[in-house]
């Protein structure tokens, strides 16, 4: 999105929201555009996924209204910053539904801010379609009617980076995790999965987030000799801590594993530092040779911006307006109550085979890739990983409605 | 407790003196920037990472590491020298609150350019070809390159010591700290040397920086969290104390490696306890002066 | 500068003119909820400057404090099901009793080692609340601080309306405004005006220097515990950032940027922070970079901070 782009659209909201002050509230839901706010940390040190993600949901919001919108309505999206901060999530989305009047919210980047966006949208009713990872947000009591998640969860996506991972490289596991949700609900997940499959559990390590030096853990790592160490942490916490492992030299012995292996990082990062390394991911750009609708993403993202392609938070941006629009299509309308009901139980294919969103969480039912960095034979700057194995989409793979409290 | 043996906290002792080395340099140069001018550079960390920058943007005009070890302190402290010739020497006198609150709006402004020129996401520090892999000390296999991190800072060290010590600009420079009116009076430029500790100051942040990016890699925001570290460093040592610097950085480092392995939980909190403890003893730190800046 | 006549009145007339501006307010922000965000920051950076303004000691744990107001309140409301209006006494009992605990073991250091401490102690706070995540919700945040509808004085409020919100803020800020302007010009506030004075002086005059420290942060405790309590009320969340360092950091830029040796100072510094942050973020990206140069501008030339300047501007 240019810099003018950008200008003219907050000068339009800024328009709207004047007239939105002189009308009454009642004529203003009906004929007027179809808004969805898409809060998502553009500054801090994932900048470049939240941009790429903004992409994609604005190539949502142009298919939809190129398809005519709902019955002539055009839908609009509403990028904020919510700066990775909860504090700052929470307070734009009180911005994007009282001042803007959005219609419904999609985004977020991380486990705290997706649950203030939600608890804030929730108190006042309106939908949010989630688009970053967390256990918590299906589950009671931060669940409500109007919370989707278009996202993996950290149960989904360990899970099935466990079984692979405990079949093809051996049993006797050391766990490294960042001391939050993310690393614990991982963690709990691989364990979940390496239950049945007889794993050892060497050690079991914590460190605090945005850690910048392993050295004090890695030679406790490499005096147990496991098979598999898995690296529970995201972002810069994992390209650091994979790139001191490997300077320990932990990689002769060890296969390293994550539960996700970020596109974005892996491209910043380069071959030499990933070399070797197995995790999970929502989307690749290269399932396009089996996969007719991540074709059509990809071909859309390529004609749009200069013939790159969609990173896998991008995808999701993609996919969370896209459940949103599809729903609101299938509603006929963009009252609340009627596009969840339409969207509960949608079943979809907007960009990696088909998904469901399941009736009890809202969680939608997908496949999970396992890739593996590759650092040779790569045919561009975009090649960077080989999928190993496609998890496909399971409901059993979740975690049950009844363990999340639903009835 | 699996696996712990008494070689692995040898091991750990040596990998928490390579932790305090980084930390001891940037102390160093923040000590020496309160001691003698009673400023509280917010800005340090923001050095540290342009330290870091700087050294790959050297590597990619062809220098190789050596040549950066010599130049990215250079180069990022004439920048420092620029700050303070024409920012930070208008505060002289007022108290500490003006001099901070620049360095921490100077701080932003140089996260945010290095994030528009570099990006946001970080980037990829290569160690130097010769100290890769890993050197046996006795006890264990022990990564070569942070024996060069703690052998490099103890060679700054000795330089410093002599510099200070041993020369007549170190001379004015000490005089310069403990009484600037008289050193004025004696005709020397006390305004020079003060520019000068500025530059010193914040070369030995980025050289901390440059050290740290083969084990981290450069990211725009790897100044913010050893910021605080540093502080707290140089506040148990006891601020304007070189030598209290330099002990403190080492046993903060040598304290945090340790409760990485016995208590990993506890390793972010252990260094403030250190210091909530240290200063509830001793108010002015260990080598601190009593009643500084009270 | 200014009509003296003008002057004269803004002076006799500055209670209804405060009320007047609360009133006011709201309407002249981009939004509602960044109205009530630069309240609460203002109470906080008030309750902040009792310690640095008025006394002279700069406290760099100052998160603890109005965290401490925040989660106290959250959690009284969370876990114990209580009303919002005991969930506010808890959070400024919570911000008085952390108030009291860092204070207690803080006061005996000066200077800078006063603000390092504070630091440590609050550092180590917010490791607490980290690990306690079956009280807290940990790094996720408290989640939950439900409050949708206000019954007192036989009046019904919606609270989830932005501009009732605001209004209920702003009475608590009011009140808050009145009592520590009440304090400070009590004998203990020219008490604390003579220890920041000459410490040795007001020491030989009889007073209790430790103690005077003491209470002080302790009342400062309660106004940033109010304000804490207001957030969470506000935000409906309370996020574990909140306790961070940073959040520290950012209430001594604002009442720097405001100007700290004023009453009203620190009240406009956060407005000006929050508001300025705001409008640049919306343009670009690179927001930092902005409001990082308003910074260095502000420290070179208006060294007295916004409202100090106008002050002395006025006074001229």
């Amino acid at each position: 999105m240019g810099k003018s782009n950008k200008a003219l659209l907050s000068r339009r909201t800024l328009l709207a929201a004047s007239s939105v002050l002189a009308m009454p509230a009642v004529l203003r839901a009906q004929d007027s555009t179809i808004k969805i706010g898409f809060p998502v940390p553009l500054t801090g040190p994932y900048g470049t996924e939240a941009q790429d993600q903004v992409r994609c949901a604005q190539l949502a919001i142009a298919e939809f209204n190129e398809a005519g919108g709902l019955g002539g309505r055009k839908a609009e999206l509403l990028v904020r910053d919510d700066k990775l901060d909860p504090g700052e999530a929470a307070t734009r989305t009180l911005e994007l539904i009282e001042k803007d009047q959005v219609n419904f919210i999609a985004g977020s980047l991380s486990a705290s801010v997706q649950l203030a966006i939600n608890n804030v949208a929730k108190q006042r009713g309106i939908l949010f379609n989630s688009i970053s990872q967390s256990d918590q947000i299906t589950a009671l009591p931060d669940w409500s009617t109007t919370t989707f998640h278009e996202a993996m969860t950290p149960h989904l996506t360990a899970g099935a980076v466990g079984r692979y991972a405990f079949s093809h490289f051996g049993k006797k596991v050391v766990f490294l995790r960042a001391d939050y949700a993310y690393g614990n609900e991982m963690v709990d997940g691989f364990k979940a999965a390496g239950a049945g499959m007889g794993i050892e559990i060497l050690a079991d390590l914590r460190h605090p987030l945005g850690t910048t030096d392993y050295s004090t853990l890695l030679p406790r790592i490499q005096a147990l000799k496991p098979d598999i160490l898995v690296m529970a942490n995201f972002g810069r916490d994992q390209q650091i801590s994979i790139k001191q492992a490997t300077d320990f030299g932990l990689k002769r012995t060890t296969k390293i594993v994550v539960p996700i292996l970020l596109y974005t990082s892996r491209v910043a990062a380069g071959a030499q530092a990933f070399e070797g390394v197995v995790g999970g991911s929502s989307y690749y750009w290269g399932i396009e040779s089996n996969t007719p609708s991540a074709k059509l993403l990809n071909d859309k993202y390529r004609k749009a911006y200069e013939n790159r392609v969609p990173s896998d938070y991008g995808a999701l941006g993609y996919a969370g307006v896209r459940s949103i629009l599809m729903g609101v299509k299938a509603a006929g309308t963009t009252e609340t109550a009627k596009v969840v009901a339409a969207m509960s139980g949608m079943k979809y294919d907007s960009y990696k085979g088909d998904q469901e969103f399941r009736a009890c969480d809202h969680q939608s039912v997908q496949s999970v890739f396992i890739v593996e960095s590759k650092s040779k034979d790569m045919a561009n700057a975009f090649d960077v990983f080989n999928v190993l194995a496609t998890d496909p989409a399971n409901a059993d793979n979740l975690r049950s409605c009844k363990d999340q409290g639903h009835v | 407790m699996e696996g712990i043996t008494l070689d692995l906290l040898i091991l750990q002792l040596f990998t928490g003196l390579a932790l305090g080395a980084i930390y001891v340099l940037l102390a160093l140069g923040m000590s020496l920037l309160f001691g003698m001018l009673t400023v509280v550079n917010f800005a340090h960390g923001a050095f540290y990472m342009l330290g870091a920058y700087a050294g790959i943007v050297l590597l990619g005009f062809g220098f190789n590491f050596w040549l950066c070890l010599l130049f990215v302190p250079l180069v990022v402290g004439s920048f420092g020298l620029l700050c303070e010739r024409f920012l930070v020497r208008r505060l002289y006198g007022r108290g500490i609150d003006y001099p901070l609150l620049l360095t921490f709006g100077l701080s932003y402004m140089m996260v945010e350019v290095v994030r528009i020129v570099f990006g946001t996401q970080g980037m990829q520090f290569d160690t130097p070809d010769m100290l890769v892999g890993a050197t046996d000390i006795g006890i264990g296999y022990f990564p070569t390159y942070r024996l060069f991190v703690i052998g490099v800072t103890f060679a700054v060290l000795g330089a410093l010591w002599l510099f200070l010590e041993r020369t007549p600009y170190g001379l004015i420079i000490r005089a310069g700290a403990r009484d600037p009116q008289i050193v004025r009076i004696l005709g020397i430029d006390v305004a020079r040397v003060w520019l000068v500790v500025f530059g010193i100051g914040t070369g030995l942040a980025a050289l901390a920086g440059l050290l740290a990016a083969p084990l981290q890699g450069a990211s725009p925001e790897m100044g913010n969290s050893i910021l605080a570290e540093a502080f707290v460093v140089t506040v148990v040592g006891g601020m304007g104390s070189l030598v209290g610097a330099v002990i403190a950085g080492l046993l903060v480092g040598v304290v945090v490696a340790m409760t990485s392995l016995l208590a990993p939980e506890m390793a972010q909190v252990s260094i403030f306890a250190l210091m909530a403890v240290v200063l509830l003893i001793r108010p002015q730190g260990f080598f601190g002066r009593a009643g500084l800046m009270s | 500068m200014l009509n003296p006549g003008l002057i004269a009145f803004c002076k006799r007339h500055r209670v209804l003119l405060c009320i007047a501006f609360l009133v006011v307010f709201p309407l002249l922000m981009p939004f509602k909820a960044i109205a009530v965000n630069i309240l609460i920051y203002g109470l906080f950076a008030l309750g902040f400057n009792l310690m640095f303004g008025t006394l002279g000691l700069l406290s760099f744990g100052h998160a603890a404090l109005f965290g401490a107001g925040a989660y106290a309140c959250g959690i009284a409301m969370v876990h114990f099901g209580l009303p919002w209006w005991l969930g506010i006494i808890g959070g400024v009992v919570g911000g008085m009793a952390i108030a009291a605990i860092i204070g207690g073991l803080a006061i005996r250091t000066r200077g800078i080692y006063f603000a390092m401490v504070t630091l440590a102690l609050s550092q180590c706070v917010y490791f607490a609340a980290y690990q306690a995540t079956s009280l807290t919700g940990g790094e996720n945040g408290l989640r939950g601080v439900e409050l949708t509808r206000i019954s007192a004085f036989g009046l019904s409020l919606n609270f989830v309306d932005p501009l009732t919100r605001y209004y209920v803020v702003a009475a608590f800020v009011a009140l808050a405004l009145f009592v520590l302007s009440r304090i400070l010009a009590s004998p203990f506030g020219a008490v604390l005006e003579a220890v920041r004075e000459n410490e040795a002086r007001a020491r030989a005059c009889g007073y209790d220097v430790r103690m005077t420290r003491f209470v002080a942060f302790v009342l400062s405790g309660a106004f940033c515990g109010l304000a804490g309590s207001l957030q969470a009320l506000h935000l409906s969340i309370v996020p574990i950032e909140t306790l961070y360092y940073q959040t520290s950091g950012l209430v001594v830029m604002m009442a720097l940027l405001g100007g700290m040796g004023t009453f009203f100072g620190p009240f406009i510094g956060a407005g000006v922070f929050l508001l300025l942050e705001n409008l640049v973020s919306l343009w670009t990206v690179h927001w930092q970079l902005f409001v990082g140069a308003a910074f260095v501008c502000c420290v070179l030339f208006f060294p007295r901070g916004i409202w100090g300047t106008l002050l002395m501007g006025r006074a001229r």
